[in-house]
């Protein structure tokens, strides 16, 4: 039986598939060890006094009332952030029924599922075009640490060894409840701070 | 129910048509020279009273002197399904392609020749699926060192 | 006058709002008609199939969750017996009904999310997935008492199941079965004589009898095309000889017949699980397997129904307690292969709708 319609390309794909290859490799290669958490705020929040503006604390509000996610979803904890967005577990009365597809106008990634190193430069490339105040929540065990395939060799063990992680959701795959409570905690995170910190980091 | 044609039967049949090109027969599989392959896949899928139609699954298996290709084939009409295998050597591993046949076989080679590094000739698009170009060595193999 | 056009590329990238999962198509566009389609996957190859060389039978169950992470009660099943098959035990009779009944409540939960989300790719926003998710939560509120998760439950056990149902399981399962039936009218009721959805689904994605067959497709898929081919009816396993039930085909294989045959399925699953939860016999769920199975050398192929269509499990063993090679057949790839035939000539809007009408989950597809 005739196998397909003749190809009719207008790119080279030996050259594209090199080319994406050479990209991962390079990312795999530098990305050996695991970027450090920012600002570690539960210590600090002890060790100084920081006293909010009103402007800040309506700032603070303001962003974490109403956090847009970017669609970052590989594997099975995509569904239940699905479930989450859902009429049960409703996500909108915290303001973020939005996903948006475009990472332009995100402020927040959840990251559902295992990364592979294949799939690191889009994720890596995802995150870069988000503009700045942005958050990211590594949620499933695959997220934080590379769960139940860690030992596999294309795996990255990980969301930390590429982009920096705020708030990290263990579960396999993390209850919806559980997810509320890490978004509730990345809420928190935000309140606390102060244009005069972050014009500083 | 399915009826799992037995491979000593079939091979006593085909060895009429197709003589010095089966190695083995037992009742789970036949065993078949890589050469001959292509002649009597095409006889098994267009005889009357076999018509192999549906190829369920190709697979590799790394076993340490060579690797060896096993084929699922199964009948819709006549609701039977037969096993074939093949084997190569692992220096040179380099078997015919049956995406004439089935094309159900195209993704299925693709991903052998990624993992296994078996070399699949007649394939029209064979690279790397499920990997990276650039990806150094073929994971799937007995020997692969992470 | 003919407007000169040039061909051009684009990339429909791996990251993208259909809920379909990392799959990345490479178009050629000439205006708006595709004229050539390049599928690349594998960005969510975790190499599960090397991990079962390094990990006992019973440890490697909760990788079986995560290859079709929308039907994992089926993947378990298949799995657990392939391993029964290859060391000839005997699955004690409560336990098979069991089995049918959770693995037909899994796909009556995976049909759901399928169809909900053509219906969502066909550009009914938000409101099919929200019914749909609806419908899920009573089904997942029900595994959940079997198992304690609620996607990913790795409960079955070679051997039986890994303990047995409590007693609030079988009166909600009657009341949700009793139910079912006019969710899904009332579901179907919403869309099924739509204009912009038979205009959008009627005669797209025409995938023929000959080229179904030749390519391996098996499922909705295969069904949807016209062959009457369902491995619960033409190679029975845990039991199923035992009940009535038909198995819905469509006429020409298009995207509209596919989502036809899937809520159809959902019917007979009910009147399946009906008939199981009539007949269910008391007894043990589990039968006496040492604890570290050792299956003698040898290999075999078993393969069952799940909702996408036909899971295998090619299982090679040499006697010792990690399996030697396990290859699995899965339906979401070997259905991949006819995707560049069905969309070229179509626009890219249409190449999404005959996409998410397969119906492939990702896990599967890269393993």
């Amino acid at each position: 039986m005739e196998v397909s319609k003749p190809r009719a390309l207008v790119y080279s794909e030996a050259e594209l598939d090199r080319a994406e290859g050479a990209v991962i490799e390079n990312l795999k290669a530098s990305a050996q060890q695991p970027i450090p958490d920012r600002d570690k705020w539960l210590d600090e929040e002890l060790k100084k006094n920081v006293l909010l503006t009103t402007v800040d604390a309506a700032i603070n509000w303001a962003r974490r009332s109403s956090l847009w996610t970017t669609v970052c979803f590989p594997a099975c904890c995509a569904f239940e952030f699905i479930t989450t967005a859902g009429s049960r577990f409703d996500i909108s009365r915290f303001g973020m029924e939005i996903i948006r597809a475009s990472p332009r106008q995100a402020d927040l990634m959840i990251t559902a599922g295992t990364l592979t190193w294949k799939m690191a430069p889009n994720v890596k490339r995802i995150y870069d075009q988000m503009p700045e105040p942005k958050w990211v929540i590594a949620m499933g065990a695959c997220a934080v640490s590379g769960g139940i395939f860690r030992s596999s060799y294309s795996v990255v063990p990980g969301y930390n060894r590429i982009i920096p992680v705020d708030v990290y959701v263990p579960g396999c795959p993390p209850r919806p409840e559980n997810l509320l409570y890490g978004i509730r905690l990345l809420q928190k995170k935000i309140a606390k701070e102060s244009l005069m910190k972050s014009s500083q980091a | 129910m399915t009826v799992v044609l037995s491979g000593t039967e079939i091979a006593g049949k085909l060895r009429e048509k197709f003589p010095e090109s089966i190695i083995d027969a037992k009742p789970q599989f036949i065993l078949v020279k890589p050469e001959s392959l292509l002649e009597i896949a095409t006889f098994l899928k267009d005889a009357p009273e076999y018509k192999f139609n549906y190829l369920t699954s190709v697979t590799a298996v790394d076993y340490y002197d060579y690797f060896e290709a096993v084929y699922h084939l199964t009948s819709i009409d006549h609701n039977h399904s037969l096993v074939l295998k093949t084997r190569c050597a692992r220096e040179k591993p380099v078997l015919p392609s049956v995406v004439r046949l089935w094309q159900a076989a195209d993704l299925q080679e693709r991903e052998i020749y990624d993992l296994l590094g078996i070399t699949f000739e007649g394939h029209p698009n064979l690279k790397r699926i499920v990997l990276w170009e650039g990806f150094q060595g073929h994971p799937l193999r007995k020997d692969y060192l992470a | 006058m003919a407007l000169k056009t040039e061909p051009f590329a684009v990339n429909i990238g791996p990251a993208h709002p259909s809920t379909h999962g990392v799959f990345r198509m490479r178009a050629t566009l000439d205006g708006e008609v595709i004229v050539d389609l390049e599928p690349v996957f594998g960005y969510l190859h975790r190499g599960v199939e090397k991990l079962a060389e390094e990990r006992t039978y019973t440890g490697f169950i909760p990788l079986t969750d995560r290859l079709d992470y929308l039907s994992s009660m089926a993947n378990n099943l298949g799995y657990c017996l392939a391993v029964e098959k290859l060391a000839g035990i005997t699955v004690p009779e409560r336990a098979m009904y069991l089995r049918v009944i959770l693995a037909e409540l899994q796909r009556i939960a995976s049909h759901l999310i399928a169809v909900g989300a053509f219906l969502n790719d066909a550009g009914a926003f938000m409101t099919p997935i929200l019914y749909m998710i609806r419908e899920r939560e009573k089904i997942l509120d029900l595994l959940e008492m079997v198992s304690g998760q609620r996607l990913t439950y790795n409960f079955m056990r070679i051997g039986g199941l890994s303990q047995d149902v409590p007693e609030e399981f079988l009166p909600a399962l009657k009341k949700f079965v009793d139910e079912m039936p006019r969710w899904i009218e009332e579901y179907e009721q919403l869309l099924k004589e739509n204009e912009i959805l038979i205009a959008r689904a009627k005669g797209v994605g025409i995938l023929t009898k000959e080229t179904a067959i030749n390519i391996g497709a098996s499922g909705p898929v295969l069904r949807a095309s016209g062959v009457k081919w369902d491995i619960r009816k033409a190679d029975p396993y845990s039991g199923y000889d035992r009940f009535e039930f038909d198995i819905p085909t469509g006429e020409t294989g298009d995207s509209y017949d596919r989502y036809r045959v899937r809520v159809e399925e959902m019917r007979q699953s009910v009147r399946i699980i009906k008939q199981a939860m009539e007949q269910l016999p008391a007894g043990p769920v589990r039968a006496q397997v040492p604890h570290l199975i050792r299956p003698p050398a040898g290999e075999t192929y078993t393969h069952i129904e799940v909702p996408k269509g036909e899971l295998g499990f090619y299982l090679v063993s040499d006697n010792s307690i990690a399996p030697y090679r396990l290859h699995i057949r899965a339906p979401s790839l070997i259905n991949l292969t006819a995707l560049r035939e069905m969309v070229l000539g179509w626009k890219i809007a249409d190449a999404i709708l005959i996409f998410g009408s397969i119906d492939i989950c990702m896990g599967e597809v890269d393993r």
